[in-house]
């Protein structure tokens, strides 16, 4: 297995910037999912990795090897596509076994390798199909084996579960997740599906407008996302955000906009004279959104709202709740049993609240 | 059964005679000439020229083919034929996949350009390109060769491939390929294990379109070859056609000999015209 380094890496088509200026390190044995909205540059880089895509500037390391100008068969990696790219006209063994055929390997070794990959993934009664004849989850599992079956220092894997319905989605990502464990290999994941990076991965780059916007494990980057967009983008139901100002009033910090003046903790916000002024956005996950009457040590103050909908999903329940001019969602336990244009008192849990400089996007609280 | 069902139960059997009485008309439109042709070459010598209808007359025999075969070259222009014929198709459909996989993979100066020139080369009358096809053959000092006769037919026949191979090739997925690099193949090591062998329906249509053309055309070889011996069996049949008497027994009998190869090729190529040989490799 190996590490990879992505250095300064720049993409351009034409004079349209995919990737800006990118630096990355992969450990080794380390499962990292690069995750990001359509378009964000996450799939081009990995193939600039894999070496189908060239790289405009900076420097790509595959075990601190050099691999910019390497061919991509060079690279020792393996790569899963989305769409399978299966070879139709080969059967599931022979896909299997193709790049070693290249490799011009032994006939016993390729058939032990084939039939050990196979057996991992259970796709031993289906060696003598076509593509054709598979599920698409089978054809899935061919295409994960014919990435196992080089031993390769690097699996990339591009998006491999968007093709699949819900539920299988779901199987193969725990298959993948017991594959990892199995093989304790070095793999970089691309996808779109942040639950698929929560899920999955050991370490989440999140990454948009061609611009890495955070690194860190699932629950930091769930915990304490370092903008605007990362807050907006991990998490589901996305996180709330009330647009407002800072003000100070004595050693006091609070929000306030047009409808409403929150008290903003020290141990959340320090040093009010600083802050006062700022133009600035709350972010509160619906998991932390407090509703009904009582105080709590750290919770905000109530303020009042509508019940505008309310979702049941089964053991939660989704409010959404209009207080003034600001939009709320409250994501609790089921049987809320209100009905639609009631009202509610809304509080929000300080432990779990962020603040980010509208003008910067950057978080600016600590806890 | 109420009369909206016997209305639409007839209605449904008029579309069905209707499609039938078209296609049969069409599949005798298409067959009678051969039939006739046919039923000529089996007649007796004398009675070559008749009103007489039926299609296996009395006193029919080969003997039209056998002297064909005997006081003519015809197999001598058969043969020159095929040699024309096969070279062609077969420099034709290499030359135009690996032409049609640059324009359908690959971004290039001019790659708009020299499609739309190819296509063009196909709206211009075959009768416009004798005069310069002539000049050039002749500055190569290949008149009255095979060689001239195949490169004549070649580069007219490779608009036509390069557009149906391009075509063909643009459905097929590009990971494909991609996937293949990353396993171990260059670029053209992918064109020859991945892409022709999921190309052969398109390779068998521009294969066919190649030899069929090359084995019916009579207007170039008309002005390339002009010794008898190098005659190809279009120019050969009308030697036939004399200036007073014309060996119509004979005309036919050479005229149902030549189907034959066309209809060997077509017979055998026709298995590997099964598209959708790319489904299940991707998506789906």
């Amino acid at each position: 297995m190996a590490e990879v380094r992505f250095s300064h890496v720049t993409k351009k088509f034409n004079e349209n910037m995919i990737l800006n200026g990118v630096s990355a390190e992969i450990k080794d044995h380390e499962f990292v999912v690069i995750v990001g909205p359509s378009g964000c540059g996450k799939t081009t880089l990995l193939r600039m990795l894999a070496g189908l895509e060239e790289i405009t500037a900076g420097e790509i390391y595959i075990d601190n090897v050099l691999v910019n100008n390497m061919h991509p068969s060079k690279r020792q990696i393996a790569m899963v596509f989305q769409d399978y790219a299966l070879y139709p006209h080969m059967t599931v063994e022979e896909n299997m076994s193709f790049a070693l055929r290249l490799m011009k390997l032994k006939s016993g070794a390729i058939s032990a390798r084939v039939h050990e990959a196979a057996a991992i993934l259970q796709l031993t009664k289906l060696l003598k199909r076509m593509p054709k004849q598979l599920s698409g989850g089978q054809r899935q599992r061919v295409a994960i084996g014919r990435a196992i079956v080089r031993h390769p220092k690097v699996f990339l894997f591009d998006e491999p579960l968007s093709n699949l319905d819900a539920k299988l989605r779901e199987e193969m990502r725990v298959e993948i997740a017991k594959l990892y464990q199995r093989l304790n290999a070095t793999i970089i994941y691309v996808t779109h599906d942040q639950v698929e990076a929560m899920t999955l991965a050991g370490r989440i780059v999140i990454m948009n407008h061609g611009i890495i916007q955070q690194v860190g494990t699932p629950i930091e980057v769930y915990r304490k996302p370092a903008n605007l967009f990362v807050a907006g983008f991990i998490g589901s139901p996305t996180m709330n955000f009330l647009y407002g100002r800072l003000q100070a009033e004595g050693e006091k910090l609070f929000f306030k906009n047009d409808s409403l003046t929150l008290y903003l903790p020290p141990f959340l916000l320090a040093d009010a004279a600083r802050n006062a002024g700022r133009e600035a956005a709350l972010g509160i996950r619906p998991d932390d959104v407090v509703i009904g009457p009582g105080v709590r040590e750290d919770c905000s103050e109530k303020i009042e709202g509508i019940l505008e909908v309310s979702e049941l999903l089964g053991h939660r329940e989704n409010l959404y709740i209009k207080a003034g001019e600001n939009r709320i969602l409250a994501a609790v336990e089921a049987f809320f049993n209100q009905s639609p244009g009631s009202k509610v008192s809304v509080g929000f849990n300080y432990r779990n609240m962020h603040v980010f400089d509208k003008k910067t996007q950057k978080r600016i609280n600590n806890s | 059964m109420d009369k909206k069902t016997i209305r639409h139960r007839r209605k449904k059997l008029v579309k069905y005679l209707l499609i039938h009485a078209v296609i049969i008309a069409v599949v005798v439109i298409c067959v009678y000439p051969l039939l006739r042709i046919f039923s000529i070459s089996i007649r007796p010598g004398d009675r070559v020229i008749s009103a007489d209808l039926s299609l296996i007359p009395s006193g029919a025999g080969i003997a039209a083919y056998l002297r064909l075969l005997q006081d003519t070259l015809f197999l001598r222009w058969l043969w020159n034929s095929l040699i024309i014929t096969i070279a062609t198709s077969f420099i034709g459909v290499s030359l135009a996949s690996t032409a049609a996989y640059a324009f359908s993979r690959f971004k290039f100066p001019g790659k708009k350009t020299g499609l739309i020139l190819l296509l063009s080369t196909q709206m211009i009358p075959a009768g416009m390109l004798i005069l310069p096809l002539f000049l050039m053959i002749m500055k190569l000092g290949l008149m009255n060769t095979y060689l001239g006769m195949i490169i004549a037919y070649s580069v007219s026949s490779l608009p036509f491939s390069i557009w149906i191979l391009k075509g063909y090739y643009d459905t097929i997925p590009r990971s494909l390929e991609e996937a293949a690099l990353v396993d171990g193949t260059s670029q053209l090591g992918a064109f020859y294990r991945i892409i022709l062998p999921l190309s052969t329906p398109a390779l068998s249509i521009a294969f066919l379109f190649n030899f069929t053309t090359a084995w019916n055309e009579y207007l170039v070889a008309r002005v390339v070859l002009f010794s008898s011996r190098q005659y190809t069996w279009t120019l050969g049949l009308f030697e036939l056609q004399g200036q007073y008497i014309t060996q119509w027994g004979m005309f036919a009998a050479g005229s149902m000999l030549v189907t034959v190869p066309v209809l060997i090729v077509f017979l055998y190529s026709s298995k590997w015209l099964i598209s959708g040989l790319t489904l299940g490799s991707v998506k789906g």
